[in-house]
This record gives C-alpha cells, sequence and structure tokens, in this order.
C-alpha cells in the first residue's frame, strides 16, 4: 500500500467511530481525574463508569448501522464491529462495576485505584478497534495495545508475588506469540503485497500463493491469536494468570479479549482465506486443536480444587468449543461463534463474579471452602448454579442455545466423530461444574451468613436474567450475530 | 389447557420462594394446591379426550424461535394421555407423601414442582427442541433432590445419575440436529423440528435417505433412551439412585422417569425411523427379556427392601419392551398399559417401604418379622402392592404383562417362553420378602411400632383402586390408547 493511498480522517469517519473514541477519551480523563481528586478513586470510577455506559449507549444505537471502511481503510464499522463493540461495552460497565465492591481491587493499601478503571477502557477501546480492523498493521497495533495493556493489569497487586510472576508470564509469552505472529504477517505480506484483508483475499483468489506457504502463515498467525485465545497448545499461561490477577481482572481476561481475539481470528481468517479454504486443510487443523483444547482444558478442570483455576481451565474448555465453529469458515459457524460469545460473556461474567464476591468475606477460593454457600449465601448461590448449568450447557439457559448452534454447525457440516467428541466433552464438564453445586448444598456446613456487596448481588443479577432468560427466547439476538457475520464479508 | 398443565407448577414453584422460610406448613399447601391444579385438569383431559381419534387432540401450536423454525408446539394423542395423567397423579400425591420433610422444605417443594413441570412438558411436545429442553430440565431438580435430602450415598447416586443421563441426552440432541437438518417441512421447505413432520418419510432426504446411517441415528435415539429405561446394561444408576433418593423421589423415578424412555422410543425413534424399529425388533426383544430375568434376579439376591423393588422396576420393564418389540397391537397396547399399571403399582411399593422406614430407619429385610400382627393395615396395603407386582389375575398388572406375553408369543415364541420365567422369579422374589418381613416370629424390638398414618393412607388408596380397578376393567385406559397406538403400528409395521 502507497502512502498516497492513505486518507486523512475527517468529521465523517469519526462520527463511525464514537464508542472507541468515548472510550479513549474516558482512559485519558480518568487518568487526569485520578491526578486531580489523589486518592479518592471515586473520581476515575465515575468518569469510567460514566463513559463505559455512554459508550455502550452508542454502541447499542450504532447497531443499525451500515457497513463502511473509515480511516483510510484501516477499520471497518460494519455489523460484526458493532456486535463487538456491544459485548465489549457491557462487559466494562459489568467489570467497573463489580471491581468497585472487590476487595482484591479496592482494599486499604492497595494504590493506583485510579489507575485501574483507566486501564479497563483503555484496553476496552483496544478491543474494539482489534474487531474492526482490517488491516495488517490495525491488527497488530490494537493486539499489542489490548496485550500491554493486559499485562499490566495482571500485575495490579503489586505486592503480591503471584500477581508479579503472573504478569511477567504473560508478557513473556505473550512477547513471544506476538513475535510469530509478525512473522506470519510479514510473510502473508510478502507473498501477496497487501496490507488490507480484502487485497490479501483478492490476491489469494487470484491464485498468487502456493498452499504450502499458505498453510504455514495460516499456522503462524492462528499461533499468535490462538496465544490471545489461550487455545491448546498456546494456553499454558492461562490458569497460571487467571489465577494470580486479581480475580476481577481474571473475569475480565477470560471473556473480554478472548471475544477480541475471536474476532480478530474470524475477520481475518474468513475475509482472506476463504477463496482457498479448498486449498489448505484448514479444517482438519482446526478440527484437531478443538478437540485438543476441549478435552484438555476439561480433563484439567476435574482435577482442580481451586474455584480460580477450575475457571480458568473451563474457559480453555469452551475455547474448543468455540473453535468447532471456525471449522469451515462457514457464515453459520462464525454465527453460532459469535452468538456464543455473546452468551459466554454473560454466563462466565458471572461465575467470576460469584468468585470475587465469596472472596471478598471468605478470603479463599478453595472448594472446600465453598462448602454449604448454598444455605450461607442462598440468592448468590441460585445465580452461580445458573451459570454454572449455562456453562455446561443445559436447557434452559443460554448455555445451551449457544451449544446448540455450535453442534448443529459442525453436524450440518456431517463432521460427525466431531460432534460427537464435542457433547462427550460437555458431559465431562458436568462432573466439575457440579462439584461446586454439590459443595453448595451437600454438603451442609453450619457458619454465619456470607456477607455479599450489594453492587454483586446487583452485577450478578443483571447477567444471571439474560442467561436464563435468553435460554427461553433468543430469536432476536441470534438475528444480531447473523446479521453482523452477513454484514462484513464483503469488507 | 397443555400449557397450563405445564406451567402451573412452575407458577406454584415461584411462589414457594417468596413464602417465608419458616412458615413450612404454607409452603407444603401452596406446593400441593399447585400439583393439584394439573391433576385437576388431567382429569378433565380424560373426560374430553376423543377416544375415536388416532390423531393429536389439544393442540396449542405457536412460533417460537423463527429463524431457526423451532415451534411451541404441544399436543397429545392415545399414547401421551395415560402419561399425563400418571403424572398428574403421582405428583400430587408424591406432594402428600413428601408431607414430613422438614430439611430446606422451600427448596424440596419447588424443586419438586419444577421436576413435575419438566415431566409434562416431555409427554406433550411434538417441537422436538421443545422435547428435549424439557427432557433436560427435568435433570436439574432430581439432582438436587437426590443430592440433598438423599441417603448416606447421595452425593455419588446422584451425579451417576445426571451423568448417565446426560451422556444419554446429548447422544439424542446429535440425533435430534441430524434430523433437523435432513426433514423438511413440506409446506415452507425449511428445515424442521416437527416431529408430525419428521415422522412423515416423504419429508425425510439427505443423510436420512441412506440405511447406514438411520441405524447409527437410532443407535443414538436408542442409548439416549436405553438409560432413561433402564435397558441392561446402562441400567446401573437406577439402583443407586433409587436407594439413595427420598420417598417421593423413589416413586417419580421409577413411576413416571423410567416411563421417559419407553415413551421416547415409541413418540420418537418408531414413528421417525420405522424401518430401523422392524430390523431392532429381535434386538429390543431379547434386551427385554435380560431385563426381566436379570432383573428379577438381582431383586431377588437383595436385602434391602428398596433396592428390591429397584430392581423389580428394571424387571417389569422388561416387559413393557417385550411388548414394543412384539409390533402387534396387543402387544403394544400391552406394553403401554404395562408403562402406566408399573407406574401406580411400583408406586404404592415405594410409598410403603417409606412408611416402614420412616419408622424404623432401616429397610435390612432381615431385620423384620412378624410385622403382620404389629401393623395389620400396613401389612395388608403392602400384600396388595405386592401382589399386584407379582401381576396376580385381578390387578391390573396382570392384565397388561397378560396382553405383552400374548402379543409377544407368536412374533418372538422362544423369548416369550423364557421371559416368562420372570414371573415365577418374580413370585419367589416377593413372597419370600413377604414372608421374612410380615409373617414368622415376631421382632420384640418393634413392639409399638404404630401402623399406618390416615395420611399415608390417603396416598396409597387412591391408587391401590386404581389398581384393582384396572385389574377387573382395564378398559378406561385401554380405550384411551387404542386408536393411536394402532394407528402406530400401521406406520411401523406397515
Amino acid at each position: 500500500m502507497s502512502l498516497e493511498m492513505l486518507n486523512i480522517p475527517n468529521w465523517s469517519d469519526m462520527g463511525r467511530f464514537i464508542p472507541e473514541a468515548v472510550f479513549f477519551c474516558t482512559f485519558l480523563l480518568a487518568l487526569l481525574g485520578d491526578i486531580v481528586a489523589r486518592k479518592r478513586p471515586a473520581v476515575p470510577f465515575a468518569i469510567v463508569l460514566a463513559g463505559s455506559l455512554t459508550a455502550l449507549a452508542f454502541a447499542v444505537a450504532g447497531l443499525a448501522g451500515d457497513e463502511q471502511t473509515i480511516l483510510g481503510e484501516l477499520v471497518a464499522v460494519d455489523g460484526m464491529a458493532a456486535f463487538f463493540r456491544v459485548i465489549f461495552a457491557f462487559v466494562a460497565v459489568i467489570t467497573v462495576l463489580f471491581s468497585w465492591a472487590s476487595e482484591e481491587i479496592m482494599g486499604t493499601g492497595r494504590e493506583h485505584k485510579g489507575e485501574y478503571y483507566a486501564l479497563i477502557a483503555l484496553m476496552t477501546g483496544g478491543m474494539m478497534v482489534m474487531a474492526a480492523a482490517r488491516d495488517l498493521l490495525m491488527l497488530y497495533l490494537s493486539l499489542e495495545l489490548v496485550s500491554l495493556t493486559s499485562y499490566v493489569m495482571a500485575g495490579y497487586m503489586r505486592n503480591s508475588l503471584r500477581a508479579t510472576e503472573a504478569s511477567v508470564k504473560y508478557m513473556i509469552f505473550g512477547a513471544v506469540s506476538s513475535g510469530i505472529m509478525l512473522y506470519g504477517l510479514s510473510l502473508i505480506f510478502g507473498l501477496t503485497g497487501e496490507m488490507t484483508f480484502a487485497g490479501i483475499r483478492d490476491a489469494l483468489a487470484a491464485g498468487r500463493a502456493d498452499p504450502l506457504a499458505l498453510l504455514t502463515v495460516s499456522v503462524l498467525i492462528f499461533a499468535g491469536l490462538g496465544y490471545k485465545i489461550a487455545m491448546v497448545p498456546f494456553h499454558f499461561w492461562c490458569p497460571d494468570v487467571y489465577e494470580g490477577s486479581p480475580t476481577p481482572v481474571a473475569g475480565f481476561f477470560s471473556v473480554a479479549p478472548k471475544a477480541a481475539g475471536f474476532a480478530l481470528l474470524i475477520r481475518f481468517f474468513y475475509t482472506t482465506l476463504t477463496p482457498v479454504v479448498g486449498r489448505v486443510d484448514f479444517p482438519l487443523l482446526i478440527a484437531v486443536l478443538s478437540v485438543a483444547t476441549m478435552t484438555f482444558g476439561n480433563l484439567a478442570a476435574v482435577r482442580q480444587v481451586n474455584v480460580k483455576r477450575l475457571l480458568a481451565y473451563s474457559s480453555i474448555a469452551h475455547v474448543g468449543y468455540l473453535l468447532m465453529g471456525f471449522l469451515m469458515l462457514t457464515a453459520e459457524g462464525l454465527q453460532a461463534i459469535l452468538f456464543y460469545l455473546l452468551v459466554y460473556a454473560l454466563m462466565n461474567l458471572g461465575a467470576f463474579i460469584f468468585v470475587v464476591a465469596i472472596n471478598n468475606s471468605l478470603k479463599s477460593e478453595h472448594l472446600d471452602d465453598y462448602a454449604g454457600l448454598g444455605y450461607r449465601a442462598p440468592w448468590a448461590a441460585v445465580m452461580m448454579i445458573v451459570f454454572l448449568f449455562s456453562l455446561t450447557g443445559l436447557p434452559p439457559t443460554a448455555g445451551f442455545v449457544g451449544k446448540f448452534y455450535l453442534f448443529a454447525e459442525v453436524i450440518r457440516r456431517e463432521w460427525y466423530w466431531l460432534a460427537i467428541v464435542g457433547v462427550l466433552n460437555s458431559v465431562i464438564s458436568l462432573f466439575y461444574y457440579m462439584k461446586i453445586a454439590k459443595a453448595f448444598y451437600f454438603t451442609k456446613q453450619e457458619g454465619d451468613p456470607v456477607r455479599i456487596a450489594p453492587m454483586h448481588y446487583v452485577t450478578m443479577a443483571v447477567l444471571a436474567a439474560p442467561t436464563l432468560a435468553l435460554g427461553l427466547y433468543w430469536g432476536k439476538f441470534k438475528a444480531l450475530a447473523d446479521r453482523a457475520i452477513e454484514h462484513f464479508g464483503g469488507m | 389447557m397443555l400449557s397450563w398443565m405445564t406451567f402451573f407448577p412452575v407458577i406454584g414453584a415461584l411462589s414457594i420462594t417468596f413464602v417465608p422460610k419458616d412458615r413450612k406448613e404454607i409452603v407444603k399447601t401452596v406446593a400441593a394446591a399447585a400439583a393439584a391444579v394439573p391433576l385437576i385438569l388431567a382429569v378433565q383431559l380424560f373426560m374430553n379426550f376423543d377416544r375415536s381419534i388416532a390423531g393429536f387432540q389439544f393442540v396449542e401450536h405457536y412460533e417460537w424461535i423463527k429463524s431457526f423454525n423451532i415451534e411451541y408446539f404441544m399436543g397429545i394423542d392415545g399414547l401421551s394421555v395415560p402419561m399425563v395423567l400418571l403424572t398428574a397423579l403421582l405428583s400430587f400425591l408424591c406432594i402428600i407423601a413428601s408431607w414430613k420433610i422438614d430439611k430446606a422444605c422451600k427448596g424440596y417443594f419447588a424443586l419438586f414442582l419444577l421436576l413435575e413441570a419438566g415431566m409434562m412438558g416431555v409427554f406433550v411436545s411434538l417441537d422436538f427442541f421443545l422435547f428435549y429442553v424439557f427432557w433436560e430440565v427435568m435433570l436439574l431438580p432430581m439432582y438436587f433432590l437426590i443430592g440433598i435430602w438423599g441417603g448416606p450415598r447421595k452425593e455419588y447416586a446422584a451425579i451417576k445419575f445426571f451423568l448417565y443421563t446426560l451422556a444419554g441426552s446429548v447422544l439424542m440432541l446429535l440425533a435430534m440436529i441430524a434430523f433437523y437438518y435432513n426433514v423438511q417441512d413440506p409446506v415452507t421447505g425449511g428445515h424442521t423440528f416437527n416431529m408430525l413432520h419428521m415422522m412423515d418419510q416423504a419429508n425425510h432426504g439427505g443423510i436420512l435417505d441412506v440405511a447406514n446411517i438411520r441405524f447409527v441415528i437410532w443407535m443414538a435415539l436408542f442409548i439416549g433412551f436405553a438409560i432413561k429405561v433402564p435397558i441392561f446394561p446402562f441400567h446401573t444408576w437406577l439402583p443407586d439412585a433409587h436407594v439413595e433418593a427420598p420417598t417421593a423421589v423413589s416413586v417419580i423415578l421409577a413411576g413416571v422417569l423410567l416411563k421417559m424412555g419407553t415413551y421416547g422410543i415409541l413418540r420418537i425413534s418408531y414413528p421417525i425411523l420405522p424401518d430401523q424399529a422392524v430390523n431392532f425388533m429381535i434386538p429390543l426383544a431379547i434386551l427385554g427379556a435380560i431385563n426381566i430375568i436379570y432383573g428379577a434376579f438381582c431383586a431377588m439376591a437383595q436385602s434391602d427392601m428398596k433396592k428390591l423393588v429397584a430392581y423389580s422396576s428394571v424387571s417389569h420393564m422388561g416387559y413393557v419392551l417385550l411388548g414394543m418389540a412384539a409390533m402387534n397391537s396387543t402387544g403394544i397396547n400391552g406394553a403401554v398399559l404395562q408403562m402406566f399399571n408399573h407406574g401406580t403399582i411400583t408406586a404404592m411399593m415405594f410409598l410403603c417401604v417409606g412408611v416402614i422406614y420412616d419408622r424404623a430407619h432401616h429397610r435390612d429385610i432381615d431385620g423384620f418379622g412378624g410385622l403382620g400382627l404389629q401393623m395389620p393395615v400396613y401389612t395388608s396395603v403392602f400384600s396388595f402392592a405386592l401382589f399386584a407386582a407379582v401381576g396376580l389375575p385381578g390387578l391390573s398388572g396382570f392384565v397388561s404383562e397378560a396382553m405383552v406375553f400374548l402379543g409377544a408369543f407368536p412374533v418372538h415364541r422362544t423369548i416369550a417362553i423364557v421371559s416368562a420365567l420372570g414371573i415365577v422369579i418374580g413370585a419367589a422374589y416377593v413372597l419370600w420378602m413377604l414372608q421374612r418381613v410380615f409373617l414368622g416370629p415376631k421382632n420384640d424390638k418393634y413392639d409399638d411400632l404404630p401402623d399406618i398414618s390416615a395420611r399415608e393412607l390417603f396416598t396409597l388408596v387412591p391408587i391401590g383402586l386404581i389398581v384393582l380397578l384396572l385389574g377387573v376393567y382395564p378398559m378406561p385406559v385401554l380405550d384411551l390408547m387404542k386408536a393411536s397406538l394402532n394407528h402406530l403400528i400401521k406406520v411401523v409395521a406397515g
């Protein structure tokens, strides 16, 4: 791409970039607010909350918009970007809210509480750009923005050795995977001479690259992005990082950057590889990775006694399910992924909030300490049960509907063995999710009622209600996901 | 009306959550009322059901998820009506039988009502997706009911039940999706979950035209249903679940849940894959015979009363399979009648075991003796139930078992003869138990056991009357199902 092709961004472009712009402005304002109102984290909290809500409102309003590329075709504002914006803004709002009542983030003696909120805003903005990127340059920049922010957030509890270790581990592995991906990106630039996804697709469709080179490139890029979404064999950082990070951060990580990673995966591979799916044996590669990811995640989760680690491994398993939708790069499969990500954001965040809420008063994430919680914190436990059933994929919860669409696509494409492995994995996952439910109710332990912050009740309810409701009626939301995929293929 | 029957218990369950924790009487009354409504509706349905029509009645049909052609489609025919009646009756009686539950009683009754809603939904759904949702919904309350209110090994039993049935139902899910993509809606041309469209072979296409794949789908469905029945060798969850579950939950398990398996085979596997059903006749008959004989032998070996009753269920469900495998009018009508009769008889037996367990706090057969003198009313009620289970003429079990054998004999002669041994073994274990518990020298330890109470009798007498009535005059139930089942046989066997 030559320089004269670059358009100078203009105001009409910016009009389509409002949610992102809101987040970046919020970041700056929150930093300023933190400096001006020293030691009063309420100020940056309020700024980021207001900013996220504003961005969410704009994001929802933007769902109806048409598709267009802006900023000199570096990013696309289309159905998919709009869909992910809503997810990210929603997750940001929830994270901000429940972090406020979290002991780990807001506890006494914790420094730089304001920065934490600012970082959420920055990272969310970055993820939105990731979902909209349609150029190799933007892909890499947005990915690194999100990654760097997450390294800082992982190490937020500076005095904790565990957190520091998590942060360093995250950064080192992150840097290596970035390097691998960068290598892949430069190769594909070399093969096609194009920077934009659309350009790459046209070049590939014209048959300019040989299959082996293409496969190498795909694998390299896939490895880099696979790291972001914690796909086996690039998953090993995930449990340690989640365990070491403050739980609110772990919850945020388990949902948002993963969704962003998938957004990027979808946009890049669906746009560029669709014309050559026949030439590269991409589906089998994905199928194998999917099976490895879900099976490993589930089997490892079975052995965990720390709930946060259990959820970390289970989130690896969910990546495996999601990859099933990626298999053939069909619109239906990608729609299933999008819908599942929406559902996954609700239920997984919910489960993490529960861990945060319990950790606040029990100071433990150990499964044994969860015994009798069904009697000590009845409402919270019931909501957690909803999240767990949904994560298992049982009706009438949203998780079932999400899994249903993924399996439906795999069967439609006649990958029966994959479907069977997938459902058997669901059965395994039942075992460890039910371990938590079992601890709640089956072993009655006397104890005082557990105090749970009202804010946590509210955020959990905000997530539990749609988790149930989407299991009974999901037509409109599925239509959104369908529209998101339909409206970006050509860009 | 069907929706009301299905969802009224849910309304009841929700209202229970708003009752203060210490007002246990109110909780129980609300639960009983919420279960009484479906029972009243079921009786009304029984009255108004047109017995001459083979097709579906009381149909409710709405759009649900349009983009995937998922419908809210309910309706009942002669196959579902007996099951709906059984569900409504047993659920109500079980709530009465659970009156003594004290531990976390809000949760217990709310879950029980949810369970009723799930079972009812399964029997009235005509959209496969809806069917599947209800099928799974019912697992959750069951898991907690066994796990929280169960016996000493409740955790193991609960998770085993859950894992087994989930493994079965996910296979069913795959079969369901395979149907969805290969059955065409004759009106719109799109894919469909509508069972009636699935039953029409003219709508089948794609992989459903390939015999081998039809066989695989049949097996997937069959394993899903077989685990529920439970058919040997998928039966091992059942004794565990039964023994650990509280009395009322055992009643529901044996009385209604097991029927969902055979109901599923008759409602889904048979009419949608009739060719496979015909090919599978002999294996099914053999499995039925194994269930009958093996279950009976296991029952004989038990020293725990509840385990004995549990294994007798395995045995009695074998008759249902044998009747289904006969694939003629007598056999299948007998099978469905046996489903209903086993539901009532086994409910009586479990309730009776519960009565003695409440008093003596153990169920060891050899730990009793001479109870006949101590508890005469109880003894006569329990003996009545046991004789019904043996298949004593004049009681309902005899009619259905006789029909099953009459149906199976001309088709599977050897298997039927072998299975008939099950009756002999059945008589043996039942009489042996009767003798050890109620007859013989009196065990002085139980000198002050009170006889059966009025509330307990209230749960047993209505079922007893039904057992007696159907034993003498089975037409009320046979009339209900005849038209639909004969139509089914025509569809399957041609």
